[in-house]
């Protein structure tokens, strides 16, 4: 698929990027491609071990994750979806220009790259921003407001509040932890006497539905949540960071037929940012 | 054949590499032409004094701790800095000296001129490894200043997410974290550099054993490693911003912490062997001067090892609570990993067979790496079978067992590597009657000090006390004695190593008779390796070397008539 690269010779005006341990240009774009690919196979280890560990509280705690999921708002979430596929589908032609030597097609589409991920974290930190506001948040600063706020519906009911105060007080003396000053007034219905977490919660008369009752460590969901978003966007920030250096290159001339690994290493890395949100998608906003 | 040792007056000797002396070590001089090296030669010269410097710094942990334990109350520091003794010990010497050690000091000068290249695939990225080595050791030395970690190299949560101080935990985990990448990359430069760099005509069976090592350690640190780092990660994030995800209170699970850690350290200790098991496979042959026996049985069993690795981490949470069918499929699995090890065993036991054996200092080190990975090997049976593990789990008895097969097997190995491949580093040969004291002092002093662990261990003795009952105070002193003996030894390596550099006398191409690439080449080699590209012929074939007083090293017969090994030796 990729075009073969002309061998450095004496009459070529670019320069000879044929590094003094390589015997030929081939051999090292080869090396290139897999040692990238190695690089690769090592980010999914990485990324792995929260799979993993979202794997086993899911398993262990399904009703966890049923219920925490329902305030991800999936709009936002399948919008980040296609803003990051639009992004390797122009990393992806920004690859097809540069080996091609078309210059200016190759700057708009590592341009464009930058713009869509910019976008992707621009909802990212909306979708934050809300979590943060609506005392969304892990371990102990797990505080959910019971008052709706903006278009995000908060199913908080006086359980919510009494799965917190309850956590709260078994963990003992517990500094106030909470965030900056919420938006939202919390509640002021008094928590009423519970037992310690994991004791069956007595069933009222009217039989709730259970979907009403929060389960308890809800802080656990998002605790997940916060680590697998926040280094899957720690990701999508460096990758910025490298195609931002790629995009000066480009606009210098640096590549072209003879010379465009950086790009195609770059676009591999990228596109494997973006297949691990397209994991992390169904995973955390979709559960059934 | 033996190789009488003479005293070759200095005028007598051919200039050590071409070129009149140039190589890789006098080529360009100045701080600024190492410190920004991307030649593979001076990154292993950098890895291998900052490894040897982390060594001396968990030695003397390590004599801190076995003096400590002299007597069975409070001897020379109270509880809480003997916690941080052996957890600065254990992680200095893991992280810091026996996970890099072989494959970042030794493998980075070797690997590239085994294979006959010029280089690694990417000498940028093995500097910035080198960095990053450097960093995380910086990272752990501020933590020590800061008072030091009490948690045991291993990290167990809850103590480790609630214990201590921030400045301390964070930071020594934080170092692990990033030594852990320095990790990842020299194994990711290693892989692709045998996959690519090989010189033509070296196929894959073509290739020293020692590579076939690095290549299945290479595949287990790009594997593990980044597991490592995650979980330092979540320990960290756990401990910064309390996300509860190893806390009961918030409905976490610390033994999640145990697996995820475990099912890196597993794979870690095969990653501190296999290029131990590769450096046996160079010394055997060479010192026996007999070609390897099973070349593929123990290049494949390399590559067994690897991937069946992975899959007996649990054999360390035997009684941390895990489902006791689980624990039967761990110990089934620990049982099958132990035997690819025990082929690799018999195959170098064959290659001894009938063969002419030398007994350098290299060799000496590779004998007891036989006698006592052995031992350490056999012991970790007895450690993976359920019954027996109940009984001695977190005793002396699996101090002794890993101290067996980390010291016994992986040092005796590196400082067998250190001795065989000195001459082509330095350029230089050592004093060889100091190098046999030594290795007798060491010998003898590390059974001293571990073998009466094992009986201790048996009879009930925890590991990582402060105090124990009286009746161990016998072998608690013969370990402690065995301890100082051992010392003894290493400061006397050390002294003639390097006394060496200044007044050995000059190495010859090929001191030992080995037929891998590296020995065609100069002692120290050019700053590009071979002056003329090598040819690739048979690593194990010593038919054609012969030894030549005049040098005091062998060189390769130039007969064309290769049926009569009888015709004179051509001159060098």
């Amino acid at each position: 698929m990729e075009p073969v690269s002309h061998e450095a010779d004496a009459t070529h005006e670019h320069p000879s990027r044929l590094a003094h341990h390589f015997d030929s240009p081939r051999q090292q774009a080869e090396a290139g491609k897999l040692g990238m690919w190695i690089f690769l196979v090592t980010e999914v280890l990485l990324f792995g071990g929260l799979f993993c560990a979202y794997a086993v509280y899911r398993a262990n705690h399904p009703e966890i994750f049923v219920y925490a999921h329902k305030f991800l708002d999936r709009t936002l979430g399948g919008i980040n979806t296609v803003v990051l596929i639009c992004s390797s589908l122009t990393m992806a032609l920004a690859v097809h220009a540069a080996q091609r030597s078309r210059k200016r097609s190759l700057v708009v589409c590592l341009a464009l790259t930058l713009l869509f991920a910019c976008g992707f974290l621009g909802i990212k930190y909306v979708e934050y921003k809300q979590k943060w506001e609506h005392g969304l948040l892990w371990g102990r600063l797990y505080r959910p407001v019971t008052h709706e706020a903006g278009a995000e519906s908060v199913r908080a009911t006086a359980p919510a509040a009494t799965a917190a105060a309850a956590i709260d007080s078994m963990a003992g003396a517990v500094p106030d932890t909470s965030p900056v000053a919420p938006l939202v007034e919390r509640s002021t219905i008094a928590p009423p006497p519970a037992g310690p977490p994991g004791l069956a919660q007595p069933r009222s008369a009217d039989a709730h539905h259970d979907d009403e009752k929060p389960p308890n460590n809800v802080q656990i969901f998002f605790g997940i949540y916060f680590m697998m978003t926040g280094l899957h966007g720690l990701h999508v920030v460096a990758g910025m960071v490298v195609i931002a250096w790629i995009l000066v290159r480009a606009s210098r001339g640096e590549f072209g037929s003879h010379y465009f690994a950086p790009v195609d290493l770059v676009g591999l890395y990228w596109h494997l940012v973006d297949i691990i949100w397209i994991f992390l998608f169904p995973l955390l906003y979709l559960i059934h | 054949m033996a190789s009488p040792e003479t005293t070759i007056p200095a005028d007598l000797l051919p200039a050590p590499s071409a070129e009149g002396g140039r190589n890789y070590l006098n080529a360009r001089t100045g701080i600024r032409s190492w410190i920004i090296t991307f030649d593979h030669k001076r990154i292993g010269v950098m890895y291998l004094v900052s490894i040897l410097v982390s060594f001396l710094l968990g030695g003397i942990f390590a004599m801190l701790v076995r003096t400590e334990l002299l007597t069975p109350q409070r001897t020379i520091m109270d509880a809480d800095a003997y916690n941080r003794m052996f957890t600065l010990h254990g992680a200095v010497m893991i992280f810091l000296f026996i996970i890099p050690g072989v494959p970042a000091a030794l493998g980075n000068f070797v690997l590239p001129i085994m294979l006959g290249a010029r280089d690694v695939a990417f000498p940028r990225l093995n500097l910035f490894s080198y960095y990053l080595y450097v960093i995380g050791a910086v990272f752990a030395l501020f933590s020590i200043a800061a008072g030091g970690v009490d948690t045991g190299w291993t990290f167990y949560t809850p103590y480790s997410t609630s214990a201590g101080t921030h400045k301390a935990v964070v930071s020594i985990i934080f170092g692990v974290f990033i030594l852990g990448f320095s990790s990842i990359f020299t194994g990711l430069n290693f892989i692709v550099t045998i996959h690519k760099l090989r010189r033509p005509g070296m196929t894959w069976f073509k290739m020293p054993l020692f590579l076939w090592g690095l290549y299945a350690t290479g595949i287990m640190q790009v594997l593990a490693t980044p597991v490592l780092g995650i979980t330092l990660l979540l320990l960290i994030i756990e401990r910064v911003f309390g996300v509860g995800i190893f806390d009961p209170a918030l409905g976490g699970d610390p033994v999640l912490f145990q697996h995820f850690f475990w099912f890196y350290s597993h794979p870690a200790v095969y990653i501190m062997i296999l290029p131990a098991m590769g450096i046996m496979s160079e010394l055997i042959p060479v010192f026996s001067h007999n070609r390897i026996f099973g070349y593929r049985f123990i290049a494949y069993s390399s590559v067994a090892i690897a991937i069946l690795s992975f899959l007996v981490w649990g054999h360390h949470m035997f009684v941390a609570g895990q489902s006791p069918l689980a624990s039967m499929i761990f110990s089934f699995l620990t049982f099958s990993v132990a035997i690819p090890s025990a082929i690799k065993v018999f195959n170098w036991l064959a290659t001894m067979y009938r063969g002419s054996i030398d007994l350098k200092t290299p060799m000496l080190y590779a004998l007891s790496f036989f006698f006592l990975f052995g031992i350490g090997g056999l012991t970790g049976l007895f450690l993976g079978a359920l019954a027996v593990n109940v009984h001695v789990h977190a005793t002396y008895f699996v101090v002794a067992h890993f101290h067996y097969t980390m010291f016994g097997g992986v040092l005796m190995a590196f400082l067998g590597a250190l001795h065989y491949w000195w001459p082509k580093m330095t350029g230089r040969m050592y004093s060889e009657r100091w190098g046999r004291i030594a290795v007798g002092l060491i010998f003898v002093g590390f059974n001293l000090t571990f073998f009466p662990q094992f009986i201790m261990g048996a009879q009930g003795m925890p590991r990582r006390y402060y105090n124990y009952a009286p009746e161990f105070t016998r072998f608690h002193r013969e370990s402690s004695v065995g301890a100082y003996l051992t010392a003894v030894g290493f400061v006397i390596v050390a002294t003639y190593l390097l006394y060496s550099l200044f007044r050995g006398r000059r190495a010859p191409a090929n001191p030992w008779g080995g037929a891998t690439l590296e020995w065609e080449t100069g002692s120290p080699p050019p700053v590009e390796n071979f002056t003329t590209p090598p040819e690739v012929h048979d690593p194990y074939d010593y038919t054609d070397l012969e030894y030549d007083p005049a040098i005091g090293g062998y060189v390769r017969k130039r007969s064309m008539d290769r049926s009569s090994p009888h015709d004179a030796a051509t001159t060098a």
